[in-house]
C-alpha cells in the first residue's frame, strides 16, 4: 500500500521539477568562434549536436563527434533556412541556432559524464528525457514514454513556449519529439536489469555528479578509421608497445605498419589479432609483454600506420639484429633500418 | 633441544618445497598439454580441410550444371579460409610456407569469383577449365604432403612444442621430418606458380613495384633531395637535414631523410623517391598541446600546403579529429570528378597548424593525366539502380578502382537508410553497383574506470 503512496506522489514531484527546469534554462552561449566541420570532436559538437536535437533535426545521440548522422542534420537545417548547404557550421547557422534554440549545458554535460542515455528535445521536461546512469552503453534504455499514458503533463510542442522570432518551426512532423528511439542506440548485450520501467525515481537530477568529472572536454564517442574498431586498434597499440616501446615514434610506426601490411598480405592470417597472436609471429606475445598497458604514442602510432603511413617500405618481417636467434630471417631482402630494427620483405 | 627444533622445522620445510614443486610441476603439465592440443587440433583440422578442398575441387570438373557448380565452388572458397585459419594458428612462421599460403588465397579468389558469377549466361570458359584442372593436380600434391606429415605426427608422437622448442633453439634451417616434409610441399607448388589465373589474380598487390614503374622522373642527387626535403618540411637553411640511402631491398630507389625540427626539439622523417624527388611520406614525432585551432583552419592550412607543392586542383573527401591531431584526406579533381586513387592524406597538428604527416603512395602510383569521357548514363538513370529505401543526400562523379582493378567512372551517392550512412558507386557505363560502403565513423568510448 505503501508504493501506492508513493507513485501517486511521483508524478506530482516530477512536474514541479519540470517546471523548475522550464524556468531556469536560459539560453547560454557557448559555441568559440571556430567554423565545425565534419569530423570535429569536442564541447562545440557537444553544443551543435543539443541544439539541433532541441528543435528536432537531429534525432541520434549526443556524443560530441561530428558524424554523418549530424552532418545530414545540419545540411537539413540549412536547406531549411536558405543558408549555403555545405556542412559547414559557421557564425551564421550558430547564431540562427543560438536564438532558435536552448541548450542546458548542464544537463548535458552532466548526462553524458555520467553516461546517461538521454536526448535534448526542446519543451520535453528533462527529467523524462534522461535514462538512469550508465544506460547510455550498459542496459536496454528504458525510459518512461512520455506518451506511454503516466500523468506526465503532456508537453507543449516545441518551441511554442519562447517566443521564436523569424523561425519557420522546422515542421512540426518531424520536429515531433519523438521521445527515446530505443532501437537506435548501440545497445550491447543486455545486461539483467533490475529496475522495472517505471517511472524515474524522482530523484535523479537533484543527485549530485559521481567523481569523474574529466573537465570540460569530455568525449564520449571517438572518430574510429574505418575498417577498425577501437578495440581492434587497442590490440594492435599493446602489440607495438611491447614490440617497441623503446623505439623511436617512426620505428613504432613501422611496426604497427608491418601488422597492417600482414593484414593486407595473401600469406598471413587476415585479421589484426590473427596476425597479432599467430605463434612465433611476435616475441612480445611469446613473452607476455603485449598484455602491459600501452601509452598514447603506441595508440597513435597505430591510427597513422591505419590511416596509411608507412615508413617501413612494406615491409612483412623486422627484427633486432642483436637478438636475432633465426639465421633464416638474415636471408630476406632488406629495406632499411629504423631505430633497433631491420625491416625485410 | 633447539638443534631439534630447526631440524623439525627444515624437514617440514623441505617436504613443503617438495609439494609446492610436485603442484608446479603438474600446473605446467596441464598448461603444456593445452597447448599441444590446440596446436594438434589446428594441424589435424588444416589436414582435414586440404583433403575436402581436393574432393570438392575433383567433384566440380565432373559437373556441367550451373545448378551444382556455383555451391561446390562456393564450398570451396569457404574451405579455403578455414584451411588458411589452421595455418595461421601453427607455430611455422620460420617455415616458408608463402608459396602454399599464396596458392590457398588464389584458389580461394578464384573460386569466389567463379562462384558468385551467373555462369548460366556465362560458363566456365575452356581456359578456366584447364585452370580448375590444374588447381585439382596441385591441391592433389598438397594433400598427400600434409596427409604424410600428418602420418608421421601419428606414428612417432611428435609434438608440435618440441617443433617449436627446436626452432627457438637452432639457428639452422630445422632437421625435423616433419618441417621438412611441409618445405618440400611448398617447394612443389612454386614450379606450378605460373598458373594462368585471369585478370586480377596474376599479381597480388605490389605497392612496391607499382611505385617503381610510377616514379620516371630524373634522378636527383641528395643535395637536391636536401632541398625539396626544406621545402616540404618548412625549415630553413641553417637546419641539420640528413639524407641517406635505403637499403637494396626496397625495389624502388629512394633516399631517407631525417630533418631536425628546431622548434619542437625533434625530428622529422621522410622517404623521397631518387627518380624525381617526390616525398613519398614523411611524419614527426612530438606530442601535440592542447588545440588551439580548429579542423576547418586545418583544412584550410592542408589546402594551402598541397597548392605549394604543385598538388593542385585537390578536392577534401574526409576530415577527422583525433584528440588534437586532424586527419585530412584529399583526392584529386578533374574536371569536377573525384580521382579516388589519387589520394594524399595529411596529418595537421592542431595545437599549432603544422604539417606533422603527409602520405602519397597512391597519389604518386596512380596520378597521371586523364581523359575522362562524359558519363554515358544520366544522373537520374543512375539514381534509378540505386536501393529504393535509400535517401540520396549528396551525389558526385567518381573515379574509382574496381575489384579487377581498373578504374572506372561511377556515380557517386551518399545516403541514408534509418539513421546509418551509405556510399554507393553506380558505373556511369552500364549502371552497375560496383561498391557499396557503409560508412561508420564514430564509436562510443566503453568507461569502465
Amino acid at each position: 500500500m505503501k508504493r501506492n503512496l508513493f507513485s501517486f506522489k511521483i508524478p506530482l514531484i516530477m512536474t514541479f521539477i519540470c517546471i523548475g527546469l522550464i524556468v531556469n534554462t536560459s539560453p547560454t552561449y557557448a559555441f568559440t568562434d571556430q567554423v565545425i566541420q565534419r569530423g570535429a570532436t569536442g564541447d562545440d559538437v557537444v553544443e551543435l549536436q543539443a541544439r539541433l536535437q532541441y528543435n528536432g533535426f537531429y534525432t541520434g545521440t549526443i556524443n560530441g563527434v561530428y558524424d554523418w548522422g549530424t552532418y545530414w542534420a545540419v545540411r537539413n537545417f540549412q536547406s531549411e533556412f536558405g543558408l549555403d548547404v555545405d556542412g559547414l557550421v559557421g557564425p551564421q547557422m550558430k547564431d540562427m541556432l543560438e536564438r532558435a534554440t536552448n541548450y542546458n549545458e548542464e544537463f548535458v554535460k552532466k548526462a553524458l559524464n555520467e553516461g546517461r542515455k538521454f536526448t535534448h528535445y526542446g519543451g520535453t521536461p528533462k527529467e523524462i528525457q534522461k535514462g538512469p546512469k550508465g544506460s547510455r552503453d550498459g542496459a536496454q534504455p528504458q525510459q518512461p514514454q512520455p506518451e506511454a499514458g503516466e500523468a506526465q503533463p503532456q508537453q507543449p510542442q516545441p518551441g511554442a513556449g519562447e517566443a521564436q522570432p523569424q523561425q519557420p518551426q522546422p515542421g512540426a512532423g518531424e520536429a515531433q519529439p519523438q521521445q527515446p528511439q530505443p532501437g537506435a542506440d548501440p545497445a550491447p548485450a543486455p545486461q539483467p536489469d533490475p529496475e522495472p520501467a517505471a517511472p524515474e525515481e524522482p530523484v535523479p537530477y537533484a543527485e549530485e555528479p559521481e567523481v569523474q568529472d574529466n573537465e570540460a572536454n569530455i568525449q564520449k564517442a571517438t572518430n574510429v578509421p574505418a575498417g577498425y574498431s577501437e578495440n581492434d586498434i587497442r590490440i594492435m597499440a599493446q602489440a607495438v608497445y611491447g614490440e617497441a616501446r623503446g623505439e623511436p615514434y617512426v620505428g613504432q610506426v613501422a611496426v604497427a605498419a608491418v601488422i597492417i601490411n600482414r593484414i593486407n598480405s595473401p600469406t598471413f592470417p587476415n585479421t589484426a589479432s590473427g596476425v597479432i597472436f599467430e605463434p612465433r609471429a611476435f616475441t612480445a606475445v611469446a613473452d607476455g609483454q603485449i598484455y602491459l598497458e600501452p601509452n598514447e604514442t603506441a595508440r597513435r602510432a597505430v591510427i597513422d600506420a591505419i590511416n596509411g603511413q608507412d615508413p617501413s617500405g612494406n615491409a612483412l618481417y623486422y627484427f633486432n639484429p642483436d637478438t636475432a636467434t633465426s639465421g633464416w630471417i638474415w636471408t630476406r631482402p632488406q629495406i632499411k633500418r629504423i631505430g633497433k630494427h631491420i625491416f625485410c620483405h | 633441544m633447539v638443534r631439534n627444533i630447526i631440524i623439525g622445522l627444515l624437514a617440514v620445510a623441505v617436504v613443503a618445497t617438495g609439494i609446492w614443486g610436485f603442484q608446479e610441476r603438474e600446473d605446467k603439465q596441464i598448461l603444456k598439454v593445452t597447448a599441444e592440443n590446440n596446436y594438434q587440433r589446428a594441424f589435424h583440422e588444416l589436414a582435414f580441410h586440404i583433403d575436402q578442398i581436393e574432393d570438392q575441387l575433383g567433384a566440380t570438373l565432373a559437373m556441367n550444371s550451373r545448378r551444382q557448380l556455383t555451391p561446390a565452388l562456393a564450398d570451396v572458397w569457404r574451405i579455403v579460409s578455414l584451411a588458411q585459419e589452421n595455418i595461421g594458428q601453427l607455430p611455422l612462421s620460420s617455415v616458408d610456407l608463402g608459396k602454399t599460403e599464396e596458392f590457398l588465397y588464389k584458389l580461394g579468389r578464384f573460386s569466389y569469383r567463379t562462384s558468385i558469377r551467373d555462369l548460366e549466361k556465362e560458363p566456365l570458359t575452356d581456359k578456366e577449365y584447364e585452370t580448375l584442372e590444374k588447381l585439382y593436380d596441385y591441391s592433389k600434391e598438397i594433400r598427400e604432403e600434409v596427409r604424410k606429415s600428418q602420418a608421421m605426427m601419428l606414428a612417432n608422437g611428435d609434438q608440435w612444442l618440441d617443433i617449436e622448442e627446436e626452432m627457438r633453439a637452432t639457428q639452422e634451417p630445422l632437421s625435423n621430418m616433419v618441417v621438412k616434409n611441409l618445405e618440400v610441399m611448398n617447394k612443389s607448388i612454386q614450379s606450378y606458380s605460373e598458373t594462368e589465373w585471369g585478370a586480377g589474380l596474376a599479381s597480388i598487390d605490389d605497392l612496391n613495384g607499382e611505385l617503381k614503374e610510377a616514379l620516371d622522373g630524373d634522378p636527383v642527387t641528395k643535395e637536391e633531395a636536401e632541398e625539396i626535403a626544406r621545402k616540404y618540411l618548412q625549415i630553413n637553411e641553417n637546419t641539420p637535414v640528413h639524407v641517406a640511402d635505403t637499403g637494396n631491398g626496397l625495389e624502388y630507389p629512394a633516399y631517407t631523410i631525417v630533418a631536425d625540427d628546431p622548434d619542437h626539439e625533434t625530428n622529422y622523417y621522410m622517404d623521397m623517391s631518387v627518380n624525381g624527388g617526390e616525398p613519398i611520406w614523411f611524419l614527426q614525432d612530438r606530442q601535440i598541446e592542447e588545440q588551439n585551432i580548429s579542423l576547418n583552419e586545418a583544412v584550410e592550412i592542408a589546402e594551402e600546403y598541397l597548392e605549394e607543392h604543385g598538388k593542385e586542383s585537390m578536392q577534401l573527401v574526409d576530415s577527422r579529429q583525433y584528440d588534437s591531431i586532424a586527419m585530412l584526406e584529399f583526392v584529386h579533381l578533374e574536371d569536377n570528378v573525384r580521382v579516388y586513387t589519387d589520394l594524399i592524406r595529411i596529418e595537421i597538428a592542431l595545437d599549432d597548424g603544422d604539417v606533422v604527416g603527409y602520405e602519397a603512395k597512391s597519389y604518386l602510383i596512380h596520378h597521371k593525366d586523364r581523359d575522362i569521357p562524359d558519363p554515358k548514363l544520366t544522373n537520374e538513370e543512375a539514381r534509378d539502380r540505386l536501393n529504393p529505401r535509400l535517401d540520396v543526400m549528396e551525389d558526385h562523379l567518381a573515379v574509382v578502382e574496381n575489384d579487377l582493378g581498373q578504374e572506372v567512372l561511377c556515380y557517386e551517392y551518399y545516403g541514408v537508410i534509418e539513421d546509418q550512412t551509405y556510399r554507393l558507386f553506380i558505373n556511369a557505363e552500364d549502371g552497375e553497383e560496383e561498391k557499396v560502403d557503409r560508412l561508420n565513423q564514430s564509436e562510443p568510448v566503453y568507461d569502465f574506470s
